[in-house]
C-alpha cells in the first residue's frame, strides 16, 4: 500500500483551482480508484463522470499529469509511491463541474456526418462482405468515444474558434469507417474536406498516441482520407481532365 | 434531415467557459526532449547537406558516387549517370552552382512533404504543438488549408518523384561493383563504398515504399478488398512497411548524410576504402 | 418555492434508457412518425449493453445450416428450465434473425464466414455455433451502430437526465418526472407512453460486472407506478468474472473465452466440469476430456464439452470447487485458452480480454491462464409484460430488455441477451407508438405532485441524520452478497430482509453536501431508493421460491420442484409494501411442446 496526495481539480465555469487529498492505493489500484475513494470518505460531492471500469466505456477520460487518459486504465503503480498526481478535467470541453466537461460538441459533430448509403444487395437479396473488406473499419469501430483524441487535438484545444469547422480526429475515423465500408455508396470526400476541416489537421498524431483503444487515428483514418481527398481535389492531372472535358468535381451527394 | 437531437446539455459547440485552469500545460515529464532531439538531428542534417551541396568537390570517386549528386546528368559532372550515347545536358548554372542543387529538391520536397516528417516539423520547429496537451506557441493558425501548407497535397506527385531517384540510386549502386581496372576498363569488385551505397538504397527505398501516398495508390482507394486481390496484397505488403515509416525516414535520413560522408571521406584521401576483393 | 421548480418537454412516447433496448424502441417509434424522446443516465453511447462481450445469438444458419428458430426456442427454454414465457421465446427465437441482419444494413460489421456471411461463434447453452459478433466487442458494435442510426431519425435525447418517478393520471401513465444531473434542475416529461428499458439491478450486490447505472431504476419505477414484476428471485452469477486485482473483481471475461476454447480448471489442473454435468443436459454433453476436446473440431460427432453448460451450472460448480478448497491463489478457480490456441487467434477473437488482462492484471492470457470467478452479473426478472406489445400491468406503460422480465425463465443463456434488446426493444418502440397513437383522450399532470417529488428529492440536503450515501450503498451491497448470493437459504434470506429494512431507515437519514450541479453524492443517495426496492424484490421472491431453479439455489431445497415448474412469482405494491404470489405460467400450445419431446 502506498499514499499519494491527488491534486484535482474543483470548480465549475466561475472558478475553481486544484485541491489536495491524501489517499492510500492498494495493490492494483488504478487512478479511478482513489477518486472514488474521495467521493466515499473526503468529498462526497466530488463531480466525475464513469461507467463501466473496464476500459470499454470511455467515460472516465480526464488529464492525469496533464495526459489525457482513462481514469480506470491508468494504475498507480505507474506512479513513484508517495508522489503528487494532479487530475484536471478535459481542457478542451466547456467545464461543468469538477471533473465534469460538457461533451456535446462531439454529439453535434457526429449529428452532421452523412450516414451510410447502401448499395443494392446481391442478386439473391443478401450482402456479403468478407473479411478482408472490413478489417480495415473493424480498427475504427473499436473506438469507445472517451473523446480524449478530441480533447487533446490542438486544433481546437488551442484554437477554440475552430469548433465551428472542424470535426475532429473521432469523427475522422466515423467519416473513414463511411467512406470505406464495402456496402456503402455515397461520396464523402467534399464533405470531409468542406464540412469537416481534414486541412486544418497538422497530422501531429497525438490522437493515436492517446488513443486508449490504440486505434492508429492518423496512419489508418485520417491521412486515408487526406489522400482520398488530394484524389478529388488536388491531382493536378485529374483537375486538367475536368478542365480540358468541362467536368466539376463531383459532390457529395 | 437530421432532427433535433441532444437537446442534453444545451446543444453547445464551443462558446461556455472552459475549466478556469490558466497553466499552458500540466504534464510532469520531459515532453521538451523529444522536440528538442528532432530540431538538433534534423539541423545538423540541413547544415550537412547544404555544405555538402555547396561544395561541388568530392562526390565521385570510382566507382561510388554520392547520393547527393546522383543523377550525374551534365557533362561538367565528374561522373556520368547516363552516359551511352545520350546527349550530355549542358546547363549553364552547372560551374556556378554546384550540381547538387538541381538534383536535392526531388527528395527534399518527398521529405518535406512527407507525412511523418510533417508531424516531427510542426511538432519540433512550429511548436503546433511542441507536444500532446501543451499549448500551440502561436495563437493564428490555418493547419493545412491554405496556400502555401495546402501543397503539402501534392505529396503523392513528389512520392513520384523520389521512386525515379531510386531507380538511379539503384543503378548508382549496380555501378558500384564496377571498379576500374589497373590496366583500363573495369572489373567487378566489392569495398565497403559498394556495401554503403547498397544500405543507402535499401533504406531509401524502405523509406518512399512505406509512404502514406504509395499505400493510397497500391491500394488505399479500393472499398472492396475482396474484388481486387491483387492490390489487397500490395495494400497489405506497404502497410506493413508503412507502420516504420518514421523509423526509415530517419534511417534513411541518416544513411543518406553517411554515405555521401563517406564517399567524401574516402575523395578526399582521409580515408582508404577497404575492398573485400 | 423556487427549488421545486420544473421544465417540461411533452412526447407521445417517453423511452427510459438508450441501451439497445432503448435505443432499438426509439428507432422503432420514431418510424412511426410519432414524437419520441430517449431519456438516459449517462452520456449517449455508454450504457451497459457496451459492455456485452460474446455476441447476439440468432439462428442465422450461416455456419450451421440446421440451425432453426425452433432449436433456438428450445434450447433457450431449456436454458431457463423451462420457466420463460414461451411466447416471449418463439418471437425472440424467430425475429433475432431479421434484427440482426437490420443492424448490418445499418453498419455493424460483424466477423465474417468464408462466404461472406456473418460468422457465428459457440456459446454456452446453444446447440449450435449461434453468436453473431465482432471479435469480443459486439455490444459495442450494436450499441454505436444503434446509435449513429438513431441520431438520425429525429430522436430527442435527454443526456445524463434521471427519471425518479412515473407520473400517471388515474390508472394510466402520463409521463415522467426527474432530474439533470448536469445542474440538478428538475424537469417534467409528459408522455402517452412510457417505456422502461433501463436494464438491470446488479449494483445491489458487491461483486458484479455492472456498472454503477445498474440500481433497478426501471424495476422500482414500474413497481412504484403499481406494475407487476416477475421472477426477481432469479439473477444469473456470470461464471467468469475478474477476481484480481480486488479493484476491479467482478469484471466481466466473457463466455466466448469458453466458446472459443478456453478450459475451466481447478487448483489440481483438473477440468473439474466433468463431475457437475446435470441429468438435464447428460445426453448432450460430453463425459469425457477426448469427447470434449475433439467436439470443437467436429461437432456432428460429439457431444459438447461441459465447460459450456449453461452459465447457473457453471457459477455452481465453481463454487463448490472454491468451497471444497481447490482454488486458485486469488479465489478463483483457472480459466485457460493458451494451451489450445495460439497467440494470434487469442488476440483476433479476443481481443479487449487479452487488453483487459493486461493493463490491469499484468496478466498475458496468451500465456498464462486467467483467475476467474463467479459475479452478479444479470437480473432475469423484471417488469411484466404482454409478450407481443411488451405492454406492462399499468396502461401506457412497456418495457424491454433487463427490465422486462419472462423471456428468459430462470436462466439466461449468453447471447440471448442482445438479441432479447433488439427483438423486443423493436417491439416495445412499435406497441408504444400504436397505443400512444390510438389514444386520444387528455393526460393531465397535477402540478402539485410534481412539486411534491421534487421538495422529496431535495430532502437529502437539509436532513439533520449524518448517514453517507456512499456507506449505505456499500452496507447493502455486502448484505446482498452475502445473503442473497449464489447460494441462498431460508434463514439468510429473512436477515437480509431484516438488514434492508434497517437500510431503508439509514437512507432515509442520508444527509448530502454541496449543490446541485452534478453531485454524485445527492445521486447516490437518490438512486438509493430503487436500489434498496430492487433488493428487496430479489430477497423477498428468493424467499418465496422454495426450489432451486437456474439462477435461485436454496441450500434448503435444492432440487427442482415439479410445481414450481407452474408458477411465477409476481411481485406488487400493497399499501406501501412489497408482496409477493404465486401465479401461473402461461401454458405452451402443443406445437411447440412437441419440440421438447422429439430429442433426448
Amino acid at each position: 500500500m502506498a499514499t499519494f496526495t491527488l491534486q484535482v481539480f474543483r470548480g465549475d465555469a466561475t472558478g475553481g483551482g486544484f485541491k489536495d487529498y491524501r489517499v492510500d492505493a492498494e495493490d492494483g489500484m488504478v487512478v479511478l480508484d482513489l477518486v472514488h475513494r474521495i467521493q466515499a470518505t473526503q468529498a462526497p460531492d466530488l463531480a466525475c463522470r464513469w461507467n463501466c471500469k473496464a476500459g470499454k466505456c470511455g467515460s472516465c477520460s480526464a488529464e492525469v499529469n496533464g495526459k489525457p487518459q482513462l481514469m480506470c486504465m491508468t494504475r498507480m503503480n505507474l506512479f513513484e509511491p508517495g508522489s503528487t498526481i494532479s487530475i484536471a478535467p478535459l481542457r478542451t470541453f466547456p467545464i461543468i463541474r469538477d471533473l465534469v466537461t460538457d461533451v456535446s460538441y462531439n454529439y453535434e459533430k457526429a449529428k452532421s456526418v452523412p450516414p451510410l448509403r447502401l448499395r443494392p444487395p446481391d442478386a439473391d437479396g443478401k450482402y456479403r462482405m468478407w473479411q478482408e473488406d472490413i478489417d480495415r473499419i473493424q480498427e475504427f469501430h473499436n473506438c469507445i468515444e472517451c473523446f480524449l483524441c478530441q480533447d487533446v487535438c490542438h486544433v481546437i484545444r488551442d484554437h477554440d474558434e475552430k469548433k465551428k469547422a472542424f470535426a475532429g480526429p473521432r469523427l475522422f475515423i466515423k467519416i473513414a469507417g463511411l467512406d470505406m465500408h464495402p456496402l456503402d455508396n455515397r461520396d464523402r470526400r467534399a464533405f470531409v474536406k468542406d464540412s469537416a476541416g481534414i486541412g486544418l489537421c497538422n497530422i501531429t498524431k497525438c490522437c493515436t498516441e492517446v488513443c486508449p483503444e490504440h486505434i492508429h487515428i492518423t496512419d489508418n483514418g485520417i491521412i486515408p482520407m487526406k489522400e482520398r481527398m488530394a484524389d478529388e481535389f488536388f491531382d493536378p492531372v485529374v483537375w486538367l481532365l475536368r478542365k480540358f472535358r468541362g467536368q466539376k468535381a463531383t459532390r457529395t451527394a | 434531415m437530421i432532427g433535433r437531437v441532444l437537446k442534453d446539455q444545451s446543444g453547445r459547440v464551443g462558446v461556455a467557459a472552459r475549466p478556469p485552469i490558466a497553466a499552458a500545460h500540466l504534464r510532469q515529464d520531459t515532453w521538451w526532449a523529444l522536440p528538442v532531439t528532432v530540431v538538433v538531428m534534423l539541423g545538423a542534417f540541413i547544415v550537412y547537406s547544404t555544405w555538402a551541396a555547396l561544395q561541388n568537390a568530392h562526390y565521385f570517386v570510382p566507382p561510388y558516387l554520392s547520393p547527393f549528386y546522383s543523377p550525374c546528368i551534365s557533362a561538367t559532372c565528374l561522373h556520368l549517370t547516363l552516359g551511352w550515347g545520350l546527349p550530355d545536358v549542358r546547363l549553364p548554372i552547372i560551374g556556378i552552382l554546384s550540381p547538387a542543387f538541381l538534383i536535392l529538391w526531388g527528395p527534399g520536397l518527398f521529405r518535406l512533404t512527407c507525412y511523418y516528417y510533417r508531424k516531427a516539423y510542426y511538432r519540433s520547429f512550429w511548436l503546433a504543438p511542441a507536444a500532446c496537451a501543451v499549448r500551440d506557441a502561436k495563437a493564428g493558425y490555418t493547419g493545412e488549408t491554405r496556400s502555401p501548407l495546402i501543397v503539402q497535397n501534392l505529396h503523392r506527385y513528389a512520392w513520384y518523384v523520389a521512386v525515379i531517384f531510386i531507380v538511379f540510386l539503384t543503378w548508382d549502386a549496380l555501378l558500384a561493383f564496377r571498379f576500374p581496372a589497373p590496366g583500363g576498363g573495369h572489373r567487378f569488385g566489392l569495398g565497403i563504398g559498394t556495401l554503403v551505397m547498397w544500405i543507402n538504397v535499401v533504406l531509401l527505398a524502405a523509406y518512399t515504399f512505406s509512404c502514406h501516398s504509395c499505400r493510397h495508390v497500391c491500394g488505399g482507394h479500393v472499398d472492396s478488398f475482396s474484388r481486387a486481390p491483387v492490390r489487397y496484397k500490395l495494400w497489405r505488403l506497404v502497410s506493413r512497411l508503412n507502420e516504420h515509416h518514421p523509423l526509415f525516414a530517419w534511417l534513411s535520413l541518416f544513411a543518406v548524410g553517411l554515405t555521401d560522408l563517406y564517399i567524401r571521406l574516402v575523395s578526399m584521401g582521409l580515408i582508404r576504402d577497404l575492398r573485400m576483393f | 418555492m423556487a427549488t421545486a421548480e420544473y421544465e417540461t418537454h411533452e412526447h407521445d412516447v417517453l423511452i427510459i434508457g438508450a441501451g439497445g433496448a432503448g435505443l432499438r424502441a426509439a428507432i422503432e417509434a420514431a418510424a412511426q412518425g410519432v414524437s419520441v424522446g430517449l431519456v438516459c443516465k449517462s452520456l449517449l453511447g455508454k450504457a451497459h449493453t457496451v459492455m456485452a462481450e460474446g455476441g447476439i445469438a440468432a439462428a442465422l444458419g450461416n455456419v450451421w445450416p440446421e440451425d432453426t428458430w425452433q432449436v433456438h426456442f428450445r434450447d433457450t427454454m431449456r436454458g431457463g428450465k423451462m420457466l420463460n414465457n414461451w411466447r416471449m421465446a418463439q418471437l425472440h427465437a424467430q425475429e433475432a434473425p431479421d434484427r440482426v441482419l437490420e443492424l448490418e444494413r445499418w453498419g455493424a460489421l460483424f466477423d465474417r464466414t468464408k462466404d461472406g456471411l456473418i460468422l457465428q461463434r459457440d456459446f454456452g447453452g446453444h446447440r449450435y455455433a449461434r453468436l453473431a459478433h465482432v471479435g469480443d466487442r459486439t455490444g459495442l458494435e450494436m450499441i454505436r451502430t444503434l446509435q449513429y442510426h438513431a441520431i438520425h431519425q429525429g430522436i430527442d435525447v435527454y443526456m445524463e437526465c434521471k427519471i425518479e418517478r412515473l407520473i400517471k393520471d388515474g390508472d394510466r401513465v402520463a409521463g415522467a418526472f426527474g432530474y439533470w444531473r448536469n445542474t440538478g434542475k428538475f424537469v417534467l416529461f409528459k408522455a402517452k407512453a412510457v417505456v422502461i428499458a433501463t436494464g438491470g439491478i446488479g449494483k445491489a450486490w458487491k461483486f458484479t460486472s455492472n456498472s454503477w447505472e445498474y440500481t433497478g431504476d426501471g424495476h422500482s419505477l414500474a413497481l412504484w407506478a403499481g406494475a407487476d414484476l416477475i421472477d426477481m428471485e432469479f439473477v444469473q452469477f456470470h461464471p467468469t468474472g475478474m477476481v484480481w486485482p480486488p479493484s476491479v473483481r467482478g469484471i466481466l471475461v466473457t463466455e466466448g473465452v469458453r466458446g472459443d476454447g478456453g478450459t475451466l480448471k481447478n487448483s489440481k489442473g483438473e477440468r473439474f466440469m466433468f463431475k457437475y454435468i446435470p441429468e438435464f443436459f447428460r445426453s448432450e454433453t460430453a463425459d469425457t476430456e477426448a469427447e470434449a476436446d475433439r467436439w470443437y473440431e467436429d461437432k456432428k460427432n460429439n457431444r459438447r464439452t461441459p465447460d459450456l453448460l449453461p452459465r447457473d451450472e457453471v457459477a455452481r460448480a465453481i463454487n463448490s470447487e472454491l468451497k471444497a478448497g481447490r482454488g486458485s491463489p486469488h479465489g478463483g478457480v483457472f480459466l485457460d485458452i493458451n494451451t489450445r490456441r495460439p497467440a494470434d487467434y487469442v488476440r483476433k477473437r479476443l481481443p479487449s480480454m487479452y487488453h483487459q488482462f493486461k493493463e490491469l492484471a499484468d496478466v498475458d492470457i496468451t500465456r498464462e491462464p486467467m483467475e476467474v470467478g463467479p459475479t452478479c452479473h444479470y437480473v432475469m426478472g423484471g417488469v411484466r409484460v404482454d409478450a407481443d406489445t411488451t405492454a406492462g400491468t399499468v396502461k401506457g406503460l412497456f418495457a424491454a430488455g433487463e427490465s422486462a422480465g419472462g423471456m428468459h425463465g430462470s436462466n439466461r443463456l449468453g447471447g440471448n441477451s442482445l438479441s432479447d434488446l433488439l427483438v423486443f426493444g423493436r417491439r416495445a418502440g412499435l406497441y408504444a407508438a400504436l397505443y400512444a397513437k390510438d389514444f386520444g383522450g387528455q393526460l393531465t399532470v397535477s402540478s402539485a405532485e410534481v412539486e411534491s417529488l421534487a421538495r422529496e428529492s431535495l430532502e437529502p440536503f437539509s436532513r439533520s441524520g449524518g448517514e453517507n450515501p456512499y456507506a449505505v450503498q456499500a452496507a447493502l451491497q455486502d448484505v446482498m452478497q452475502n445473503l442473497v448470493g449464489l447460494i441462498r437459504n431460508q434463514t439468510e434470506l429473512q436477515d437480509a430482509l431484516v438488514k434492508i429494512e434497517g437500510l431503508k431507515e439509514r437512507a432515509n437519514k442520508v444527509r448530502v453536501e454541496g449543490g446541485r450541479a452534478y453531485n454524485p453524492g445527492w445521486h447516490t443517495a437518490l438512486d438509493l431508493r430503487s436500489l434498496l426496492t430492487v433488493a428487496e424484490c430479489s430477497a423477498r421472491a428468493a424467499l418465496e421460491r422454495r426450489e432451486s431453479r437456474g439462477g435461485h439455489t436454496r441450500e434448503d431445497y435444492p432440487q427442482l420442484d415439479p410445481e414450481w415448474a407452474k408458477v411465477n412469482v409476481v411481485l406488487r405494491l400493497k399499501n406501501g409494501s412489497i408482496t409477493g404470489s404465486r401465479e401461473p405460467l402461461p401454458q405452451m400450445p402443443d406445437d411447440l411442446r412437441k419440440l421438447f419431446e422429439d430429442r433426448q
